[in-house]
């Protein structure tokens, strides 16, 4: 069967929907690219990535999130130990009986939010009580219906408004139970008898979880709080608040006579920047995943973060589109994964595969380097290809071994200078790490100058930190490395030593101090000229050994990933697809259509120059054109005058013929119906300012 | 007292004058041991004055009536002079009114509690629809059995019918109240509701007086249509001396009355000019007074060296004033701070933490959003467009526009106007990408824009941007954008 109607079936009939795509999932990837018979097992290592990267996703959401959960059910433990302790001394029965309440501060990143909500009840249920409801403000817009769904997910039956009568029938068989707390207070009482041996407290709290605060409706919100607050004494009511922005909008929402009911205690979570920061540490920092992305991807996915959303979630979803595309645009994506299966999946490699791998840009100029007899074997024979790409394939894994430390190593030494040359987060010092050789920089080159005024104590305990990042280094070079850091350190411990009793007159000490940048400078352009003068103490001698030390390991180990070949094996580059799936612009696309129509149609006759639309180009198209041509107001008549003039034109009509350009009955309905097109994608609407004239809603002519 | 006259429903509505009432022999036999009639002589007021008189009630029973109820004999026995006689009609309604915690519920409901008088007391907030107020109406006057006989969705007409029903079952042998709180409410459910529960004794033909509730004033209720006027009775508001008598009634059983009432003296001292509310104070009172007895634990001063306990619990109580009084500080955590004796570090309010992190471009639409919000429109060429020539700020613009814009508050601007500033303030290119839409709506999700109630919300929606100029000061710091070069007012 083929896509087409497959699709067809999903459109029209939705009955069928379920069936189909249980068995259609990787026939995508199969009928994607039906040349090459590797979909399904492309199809099978996508899954199982994308699976391990979600389960370490929310593995981290979790450790992020601990804390703060953590604290929050300490408070509503301790809010229900106050509620049954409720003593009858004097202080307790002349305070106001407020209902407590958590303020839990989430950031602006709503869509985030779900997750820690869901661990957050998962907790709850786990260890203080079965209730806990929560509740969105887009399904409460009056009182009865937070009411219903409150009541309705603690007591798990149907509950009536009395209002909608449309579900009545459904609801007729269960016992009518009317939605108001009273009826929850007598609930409560009687499951509370049996509840105790379920191995809650005695009276597990009702927790009431409202999870975007800003949206509910103040009216709502305040009646219910009341209402709430007149049965404390009966139910032991505990509320969570979601806040998006900062806990001062409950003060906006609520008025001092209803948040004196609240005893309101504030949690604030992780920010998100902090999570992302997290996140990628995890995801992208690690040779542990096979797949990679490219600068420029990584750069789409961080900025779509940083300047629109702010949402972790959406940046996960984007890597796993990433993650998609890659395994289904790039046959040779098949290598793409562990060390064993790589292998295995090398040997299987079809003569078409092979091609493939001849043509990769990074495996031309892998050829171009090898002995004239080694190219001619490259190109030749498809069994020395199979080897050759097992062999790179290993020396792609151990490239990204030993990058991904060393990148490490550079951030933790250059992200405590001033001004951060380097970049402050070290996923700016990956992404440039990506895209050129990091050691051609201006910028790199400062920091290097920067490292070489850095004073010892300082000095030592960079590198000891370099030297606890090369630590669990397995290959060979790291491990070489991490030895001959050590010795480094341990030799300036013993300067330290040997100096002790010798005066030393550097002209790095007066730089210890603490200066600014300026100064700094300063104090280098002079050093500059003295230095040729002046002999070199031995602890600058080690310095300026140790960070060449280090050059020489950034040198050999951040080579940009473009020059290792094969890596179009792993490296997911298509930028332009991830923004144009993330961050679409339908406006610019309509306006595309409706100005360039060859752009979509594909009709050579509608070829014309930039800036003109072929008078033969769909009715819409002209209309829109004309449109532009116009101000705020239109005057419908001329419109259609000028309409008729141009298509007048399309129908090949002699331009001194009578009725050249006169609107006949067709014209007309032609043009109606491509205005009221252009009213339904909102660039027209009718006004009342004045009669047969329509307003245009976009500024900007052609 | 506002007594207002009325010639509708006045057929078997007793007089309110006590010496003309009448009374009939049956009723008092089923009514119980009632002992004599207290006959009633004097003109109203000077009754009233005198105390609480109920005929029929025992003299001790009076007199605790007294003291649960201080400072409001008078309305009390306003209210019982009203109620007059269990068996006879009442006036078929009455509205009190007061502000917040001036005893409004607590005075009728302690009148029908102690005097064992058939009643309903409903909460109007927490009607969702009016078929719950009927429904706990009818349950609290005739039981479970009468709630189960209105049908689904109850209307007026239903409620009236089915309280005949009963009614004729069950016939009053007294009147029959039904106590409805925040009935401001009311107004907001049926048209029909609140004029039919007026003169719900005509409608059910039995004896029965609806007494509503509420902190709003009458003239506010009165529906268009006209209805049938009930018995107004203000309850008028604690006065300090009051407000002194009250709250020294519960004090702490450990020490002295006349301790507790010097504390409550100095707290009203504090908080008297922010805050009348009994129920409030009452709060307070319990939150500081173990700081207040503090000294006298540690035997550092005695409980007749009131200056000394004065100057320990007066900056104290300012203190209070500021943070757990306006609910930026928990009462809970007020009460830790107070053990942990760690007053250096202040607790970090709710307001304390204004700062909220956006998103790049969503904080370059919310500085655009106040700048077309507090910016005259036509002042947008001289803002935006980068040869706009001189104009003087006098001539150039009307008179009403002279005044500032940050008094007047924000004005509503349409969403083009909004995206031309904001492609003009940001500093790079940006694509009209579906996301810089999407933000929009979610900065009106998060109540930093308000959508404005306007005909055409596909097309042309207007915004009100709805933050304060010191959050848009601190926003535009973050991306090192001068807001003030740009805002009309500061110029």
């Amino acid at each position: 069967m083929n896509q087409n109607s497959t699709t067809g079936c999903f459109v029209f009939k939705p009955s069928s929907k379920k069936r189909k795509r249980t068995v259609g999932i990787d026939e995508y990837f199969v009928d994607g690219n039906d040349d090459c018979g590797n979909g399904r097992e492309r199809f099978n290592i996508c899954q199982k990535l994308w699976e391990k990267i979600k389960m370490d996703t929310e593995i981290l959401q979790d450790e992020l999130n601990e804390k703060i959960l953590e604290s929050l059910l300490d408070f509503i433990k301790k809010c229900t130990l106050s509620f049954q302790s409720r003593t009858d001394d004097w202080a307790s029965r002349m305070r106001a009986s407020e209902i407590p309440t958590a303020a839990l501060v989430l950031g602006v990143n709503v869509p985030d939010h779900d997750m820690t909500f869901q661990s957050l009840s998962d907790l709850l249920k786990n260890s203080v009580t079965p209730f806990s409801v929560s509740v969105q403000a887009k399904e409460c817009t009056a009182l009865k219906n937070l009411m219903q769904r409150v009541l309705e997910r603690l007591m798990g039956v149907g509950v009536s408004v009395e209002e909608d009568e449309e579900d009545s029938g459904i609801h007729l068989p269960q016992k009518r139970v009317s939605c108001s707390i009273s009826v929850l207070c007598q609930w409560y009482k009687t499951v509370t008898k049996t509840c105790s041996e379920n191995g809650f407290l005695q009276s597990p709290p009702i927790v009431v979880i409202f999870k975007d605060f800003e949206a509910f409706n103040p009216r709502v919100l305040q009646d219910f709080i009341l209402i709430c607050n007149r049965y404390i004494h009966e139910l032991p009511l505990i509320f969570v608040f979601g806040i998006a922005t900062s806990p001062s909008t409950v003060q906006h929402i609520l008025p001092h006579s209803v948040s004196s009911l609240l005893c309101i205690e504030l949690f604030q979570s992780l920010s998100c920047t902090q999570h992302l920061a997290t996140v990628i540490d995890k995801l992208i920092l690690t040779s542990q995943f096979p797949f990679k992305l490219t600068g420029k991807v990584l750069q789409v996915l961080v900025s779509i973060f940083l300047y629109h959303d702010f949402s972790v979630r959406n940046f996960v979803k984007g890597l796993q589109l990433a993650l998609l595309e890659h395994f289904h645009s790039q046959p040779l994506s098949v290598l793409c994964c562990k060390k064993q299966e790589a292998r295995h999946n090398a040997q299987k490699l079809s003569h078409k595969d092979v091609e493939m791998v001849r043509q990769l840009p990074s495996f031309m100029r892998y050829v171009e380097t090898q002995e004239p007899q080694e190219q001619v074997q490259l190109l030749t024979s498809d069994d020395h290809v199979k080897e050759v790409c097992q062999m790179l394939l290993k020396g792609l894994r151990k490239y990204h071994k030993n990058y991904y430390p060393i990148l490490r190593c550079l951030h933790s030494l250059t992200a405590s200078l001033p001004k951060y040359p380097l970049g402050k987060q070290i996923r700016e010092l990956h992404i440039s790490c990506l895209e050129k050789n990091v050691w051609e920089t201006n910028e790199y080159e400062s920091a290097m100058q920067l490292l070489r005024l850095l004073a010892k104590d300082e000095l030592v305990a960079a590198l000891r930190k370099c030297a606890d990042i090369l630590k669990p280094g397995k290959t060979k070079k790291m491990k070489s490395a991490l030895q001959q850091l050590e010795d480094y350190i341990i030799r300036f411990e013993q300067l330290d030593e040997t100096l002790s009793g010798e005066e030393i007159t550097s002209p790095g000490k007066d730089l210890q101090k603490k200066t600014d940048l300026f100064q700094l400078q300063k104090t280098l352009l002079e050093m500059k000229g003295s230095r040729r003068t002046k002999k070199m103490s031995p602890f600058e001698i080690l310095r300026n050994e140790t960070l060449d030390f280090i050059d020489g390991l950034v040198r050999s180990h951040l080579t940009p990933p473009e020059l290792q070949p094969l890596n179009e094996v792993c490296y997911y580059s298509s930028s332009g697809v991830l923004r144009r799936h993330l961050n679409a612009t339908p406006r610019t696309s309509i306006q595309t259509a409706l100005s360039h129509p060859f752009y979509f149609l594909q009709n050579e006759n509608l070829k014309t120059d930039a800036g003109t639309v072929s008078s033969a180009a769909p009715d819409i198209c002209i209309v829109y054109k004309l449109h532009l041509e116009c101000g705020r107001l239109i005057n419908l008549y001329d419109w259609l005058e000028a309409y008729a003039t141009v298509v007048s034109a399309a129908e090949g009509k002699d331009p001194d013929a009578e009725d050249y350009g006169k609107v006949d009955e067709l014209k007309h309905a032609r043009f109606i119906q491509s205005v009221s097109e252009l009213e339904f994608l909102g660039f027209v609407k009718s006004t009342k300012q004045k009669t047969d004239h329509v307003a245009r809603l976009t500024w900007g002519g052609c | 007292m506002e007594l207002r006259t009325t010639n509708i429903c006045m057929k078997n509505f007793k007089s309110r004058l006590p010496d003309v009432t009448f009374y009939s022999r049956e009723s008092e036999a089923a009514c119980g041991p009632r002992g004599s009639v207290v006959g009633f002589s004097g003109s109203v007021s000077e009754k009233m004055l005198s105390g609480l008189h109920y005929p029929g009630c025992p003299e001790a029973r009076l007199r605790s009536l007294r003291e649960k109820l201080p400072c409001r004999e008078v309305q009390a026995g306003t209210l019982l002079a009203i109620m007059g006689e269990p068996e006879q009609y009442c006036y078929p309604s009455i509205f009190i009114y007061g502000h917040r915690a001036t005893g409004k519920s607590h005075v009728i409901l302690t009148l029908l509690k102690e005097l064992e008088l058939p009643h309903a007391a409903v909460s109007c907030v927490e009607c969702v629809s009016a078929g719950l107020l009927f429904e706990q109406t009818l349950l609290a006057l005739f039981g479970a059995d009468s709630a189960a006989l209105l049908p689904r969705l109850p209307s007026l007409s239903d409620f009236v019918r089915v309280y005949r029903q009963v009614c004729a079952q069950q016939p009053a042998k007294q009147t029959r109240y039904i106590v409805l709180e925040r009935a401001e409410l009311l107004r907001d459910m049926e048209a029909n509701l609140l004029p039919g529960l007026l003169r719900l004794q005509e409608l059910v033909d039995d004896n029965v007086a609806v007494i509503l509730l509420s902190e709003i004033v009458w003239d506010k209720f009165r529906p268009n249509t006209g209805c049938f006027e009930p018995l107004l009775l203000h309850f008028p508001d604690y006065t300090k001396a009051e407000l002194l008598q009250i709250l020294s009634l519960d004090s702490n059983p450990s020490y002295t009355p006349e301790l507790y009432s010097s504390y409550i003296n100095i707290l009203l001292g504090v908080f008297y000019s922010v805050c009348r509310d009994l129920r409030e104070l009452r709060h307070l009172a319990a939150l500081n007074f173990s700081k207040f007895c503090e000294p006298l634990e540690k035997g550092e001063a005695k409980e007749g060296n009131t200056h000394k306990l004065w100057r320990n619990i007066e900056p104290h109580l300012k203190r209070a004033m500021q943070t757990v009084y306006l609910r930026e500080v928990s009462s809970v955590q007020w009460g830790q701070q107070q053990m942990d004796e760690k007053e250096a570090t202040a607790l970090r309010g709710l307001s304390a933490l204004a700062h909220v992190e956006l998103p790049y471009y969503s904080k370059f639409l919310l500085i655009a959003a106040y700048l077309a919000s507090y910016n005259p429109a036509r002042t947008d060429r001289r803002f935006f467009v980068k040869h706009h020539g001189k104009m003087k700020k006098t001539s150039f613009l009307k008179k009403h526009e002279k005044t500032s814009n940050h008094l007047l508050g924000p004005k509503p601007f349409p969403l083009d106007r909004l995206l031309a500033i904001f492609y003009s303030v940001v500093d790079s290119r940006v694509a009209p990408t579906a996301s810089v839409f999407s933000q929009i709506s979610s900065l009106v999700t998060l109540q930093l824009l308000t959508q404005v109630g306007h005909d055409d919300q596909l097309d042309t929606p207007k915004y009100k941007c709805a933050v304060s100029l010191d959050f848009i000061l601190a926003i535009s710091r973050t991306v090192s954008f001068d807001i003030v070069r740009y805002l009309y007012d500061f110029i």
